[in-house]
């Protein structure tokens, strides 16, 4: 049996949704559901907690603000847009599930995302994982110079870093140079191979962004800010992003 | 792919991977391009403490398309990708391998490394060494 349905009442009050809708170009589409499902029937998430997101949609345009704000499924959400590809009316669900997310207080957010923002912050790498730049440098170096000893054909193989003026800034998921360092090396020998310009910076050399993912946007656009910044110091034409 | 490029980008990478592995020995997934499934790995979905059984839940649609290819092997060219379903394998008990495209790049133009070798199977673990050696 279906649960009993629920009672609105009231005067209608500014909502959450509302909220959102004016913050995103074109209201996000939020207010034009059908309530088709096509967003649920494709969607990952459906069922976690209870929840889809046609659900977290619907709940949210009938102002159930706090029912929505409590669910923990805003953060069962990739934000991989298949609902919105999927959607006649072209519906931003993930923008609305990325505002919820930003609308709880950074402490009660998951703790492992937001330690990977703080600790991101915390280096000039940019790395979730707290790896200093000194550090990633001397995994880099350590890792060259053992292939170019041991494996003949890569003898003149180059991993630059700072390299002012190449073509290519390459940045690297932490969990490489962290806990798998011989992973940087097939990329390398790619690039080695196409006679690729490329280089590694010291400053925001991680590919990651987890303060995105905690929606913490003052935090986020920093990182992508001085990242930008990073590439554009070393004067390079193309930024790689390895993710 | 889906939030950017598009699916003009998911032809060049299948173009690569078909290169690579050969046409014959390519499998796509169905559904693919830019109608597939999110793996569940993205998102901080990984990094998310206390959401580790949402996260498999999540992944198990993933999981099941990837079995249904009966492949041997899974390429993910994003990290994020390769850490979410080479945990998926192992929880679901899939059997099959999760790959770096690099390492199947690397491997094909006979330059794959012996410490490069992680997570190739016993079928390819040693393809190639010798020539690396010269």
């Amino acid at each position: 049996m279906a649960e009993a349905a629920l009672k609105l009442g009231g005067p209608k009050r500014t909502s959450f949704m509302d909220k959102v809708m004016e913050i995103l170009p074109e209201g996000g589409n939020l207010n034009l559901c059908l309530t088709c499902g096509a967003c649920s029937s494709g969607c990952p998430a459906t069922g976690i907690d209870g929840m889809d997101p046609r659900k977290f949609l619907r709940m949210a345009a009938l102002g159930l603000d706090e029912e929505v704000m409590k669910s923990t499924w805003a953060w069962c959400c990739t934000q991989c847009q298949r609902c919105v590809r999927a959607c006649p009316m072209g519906i931003n669900i993930p923008a609305l599930v990325f505002n919820c997310r930003a609308s709880w207080p950074r402490e009660d957010r998951p703790k492992g995302i937001r330690d990977s923002c703080d600790a991101a912050l915390k280096t000039g790498g940019f790395s979730a994982m707290g790896a200093s730049s000194e550090d990633f440098q001397f995994v880099v170096e350590d890792v060259l110079e053992e292939v170019r000893e041991d494996q003949p054909r890569f003898k003149d193989m180059l991993a630059p870093i700072n390299k002012q003026g190449a073509k290519y800034f390459l940045n690297q998921n932490s969990r490489e140079p962290v806990t798998e360092p011989d992973e940087m090396v097939p990329l390398w020998k790619i690039m080695h191979m196409a006679g690729a310009d490329w280089t590694y910076g010291t400053l925001g050399w991680a590919a990651e962004n987890y303060c995105l993912f905690l929606a913490d946007n003052e935090s986020w656009e920093k990182i992508v800010r001085q990242k930008a910044k990073a590439v554009d110091d070393l004067g390079c034409e193309y930024w790689l992003n390895t993710e | 792919m889906r939030k950017t490029f598009g699916d003009d980008v998911a032809k060049e990478m299948r173009f690569v991977v078909k290169s690579v592995v050969g046409e014959e020995n390519f499998i796509d997934m169905q559904p693919n391009m830019s109608n597939n499934y999110c793996c569940g790995g993205g998102g901080g979905f990984l990094q998310a403490t206390g959401f580790q059984d949402q996260r498999r839940q999540y992944g198990k649609t993933k999981f099941d398309q990837i079995m249904a290819t009966g492949a041997n092997y899974c390429i993910t060219p994003c990290h994020n990708c390769h850490s979410q379903i080479h945990d998926l394998n192992e929880h679901f008990e899939g059997g099959f391998h999760t790959l770096h495209l690099w390492t199947l790049i690397a491997l094909s133009l006979g330059m794959l490394g012996e410490n490069e070798r992680e997570y190739l199977g016993e079928d390819l673990c040693e393809c190639g060494l010798e020539d690396i050696a010269e």
